[in-house]
């Protein structure tokens, strides 16, 4: 925790601020508001948010099927942010392990590994998921399956680079000498020193894996009705933009700020935890 | 040096297209039977036997793969079931409107990039440098589509300027491509602020000072050069960036380029299509990277040398 004191209070203050009533938001929000979020009222329709003239019945007015909109963007920003988080957790185990074997494996292993990095590398994310997508059709588990395996290659690369210098430390080697099992050198010995590294890039990982979430949600190929997510919702809020401009732009918002918070904390921890890239 | 690498560069981008085409046969096995996810699910059993026969589909695996790989080498992807076409041609007639955009994208974010980084450079620490690279955070941070919506919202049913989307006149082009220029700038503003901060400092631009040199001068000719080859290396980092983002940002447009095919042919599952564009996104990268490496031998002869060392 030492780590936290230390930091520049306004660049923290401001982005952590912002992060957390968006956190509060998507876990408390739905105490604000009677309705649920799939339940259609159809005398209901389009009615206008308080701040355009509607009723504090509906504070975000109703959308196009007169279901509460704030009770939609709270469910939205759960299952935005809770999908990144699983997705960063599954990319972020998944591509350290695959790294930490590579760094010890014999040639073969670490080959295939780094082929698969680079092949990973090769083709846009986004292309290999659409492709997936076309093959398999939108389903939810294949879709958190997919949000899991972006970025994996990242961490693969940074913990495998890591570890094998890792490996050269004279207590790695010391571990090896009196016959400690590799998995437990692994986890005991090089785990928590490239811990930092992979800490930072999963602050990196986080916003991208939102927005590659939103991304595909809006394109229609995400999460799909009745369940919604904020991509969705500003993708659905298309459609009426000349007529009701907030369905849209709310959910953008808070996804941008959702990224915008955490990229800037990132930035923070990166630059305290790896002084080359601090800004003067 | 060359002619010994040259082989190997097109073996690399070989390799890779080979590589993506191995990764669509595998997707396309892993689900199962391909011709259900190849064809319209409600065509009779007997025409879709003839299907299953005619794409060779009941051979054997490795069979099938040597099939599919030989075809793909004589440009043959299939054809789209949408419309009967064969994919490839598909992929070729919108190929064209995806380069326009990306390329004027890409000379956007360069442009604004790397002003804004100089900018904030000798302005370092100053309220002018935090705001830019504020705005190049934002860069990072917005969504493409969102900030495209607003740029509708904003220019076409507000103020009525521009069209909100398809193709009709040049004027069509600017909402999109500031949309995929601006989300790529932040990286170009970023790192010309830091290679140029490092460069200031250096030894040799005291020296064009203490010369005399105007300010202007020592930016423009001592000091820029230096930023040429981490631009350059940026550069095909953007390739990808582009292709991610014309996918997201032809939708929002409609803009009549492969990224909207691409989620069309998605949607409708007309895996042909979605085929060709998946391998050549893999090449247009490899060979992107391979321009690069060569431009950056140029640029830089030591990273050839030690390139050929290695």
């Amino acid at each position: 925790m030492a780590l936290f004191q230390k930091l520049p209070r306004a660049r923290v203050a401001v982005p952590g601020a912002v992060l957390v009533l968006i956190l509060l938001f998507a876990a408390f929000g739905n105490f604000l508001t009677p309705y649920d979020f799939s339940t259609s009222s159809l005398l209901d329709r389009n009615l206008p948010p308080v701040f355009l003239g509607g009723e504090w019945d509906h504070p975000l007015g109703t959308d196009g099927l007169g279901r509460d909109y704030l009770e939609r963007l709270v469910v939205g920003s759960r299952v935005s942010i809770g999908l990144a988080l699983v997705g960063t957790i599954i990319g972020m185990i998944l591509g350290t392990t695959l790294g930490l074997i590579a760094a010890r494996g014999n040639r073969f292993v670490d080959g295939a590994i780094t082929g698969l990095i680079d092949f990973q590398a090769a083709v846009p994310f986004m292309i290999i998921a659409l492709s997936v997508l076309a093959v398999f059709g939108s389903s939810m588990t294949l879709f958190v399956f997919l949000l899991g395996f972006y970025g994996w290659e990242t961490y693969a690369r940074l913990a495998r680079n890591s570890a094998l210098s890792a490996h050269t430390l004279q207590f790695v080697e010391a571990a090896r000498v009196i016959g400690v099992s590799p998995a437990v050198i692994d986890r005991r010995h090089i785990l928590p020193t490239i811990a930092n590294v992979i800490i930072v890039q999963a602050t990196l990982n986080f916003p991208q894996t939102i927005l590659l979430e939103s991304g595909l949600s809006f394109l229609g190929l995400g999460i799909q009705p009745p369940m919604t997510s904020l991509g969705q919702l500003l993708g659905s809020g298309r459609d009426s933009l000349a007529r009701a401009w907030w369905i849209a732009v709310i959910p953008g918002a808070l996804i941008f700020f959702t990224t915008l918070s955490i990229s800037l904390l990132g930035d923070v921890l990166r630059d305290k935890l790896d002084p080359t890239t601090r800004k003067d | 040096m060359m002619f010994q690498t040259a082989p190997m560069r097109i073996l690399r981008i070989l390799l890779t297209a080979w590589a993506a085409a191995t990764f669509v046969f595998i997707v396309l096995r892993l689900s199962g039977d391909p011709v259900a996810a190849l064809i319209p699910s409600d065509l009779p059993q007997e025409l879709v036997d003839t299907y299953r026969q005619r794409l060779g589909l009941d051979r054997s695996l490795p069979v099938q793969y040597v099939n599919y790989l030989l075809s793909v080498v004589q440009g043959d992807f299939g054809y789209s079931f949408r419309n009967n076409e064969p994919a490839l041609k598909l992929f070729l007639e919108q190929l064209p409107a995806t380069l326009i955009l990306a390329g004027v994208a890409l000379v956007i974010a360069v442009v604004f990039g790397v002003t804004s980084g100089v900018i904030a450079a000798l302005n370092r620490n100053t309220l002018i440098d935090r705001f830019f690279m504020t705005f190049s955070v934002f860069g990072f941070a917005m969504p493409n589509f969102f900030f495209g919506i607003l740029l509708i919202l904003l220019f076409t049913l507000n103020l009525r300027w521009l069209p909100s989307g398809g193709f009709d006149g040049w004027s069509s082009l600017i909402m999109p491509a500031a949309t995929l220029g601006f989300a790529a700038s932040g990286a170009y503003a970023r790192m010309t602020r830091s290679a140029l901060l490092e460069v200031l400092n250096q030894p040799y631009i005291e020296m064009a000072r203490a010369k005399g040199l105007t300010p202007s001068r020592v930016l423009i000719v001592h000091a820029m050069r230096a930023i040429t080859i981490p631009l350059v290396s940026l550069l095909g980092f953007s390739v990808g960036t582009m292709i991610t983002g014309a996918v997201v940002t032809e939708t929002v447009f409609a803009w009549p380029g492969v990224g909207r095919l691409l989620v069309v042919s998605v949607t409708e599952r007309d895996l042909a299509v979605v085929q060709v564009v998946v391998v050549f996104s893999a090449v247009a990268m490899a060979l992107s990277n391979t321009v690069i490496d060569i431009a950056l031998g140029f640029l830089d002869p030591r990273i050839g040398t030690a390139r050929r060392n290695s």
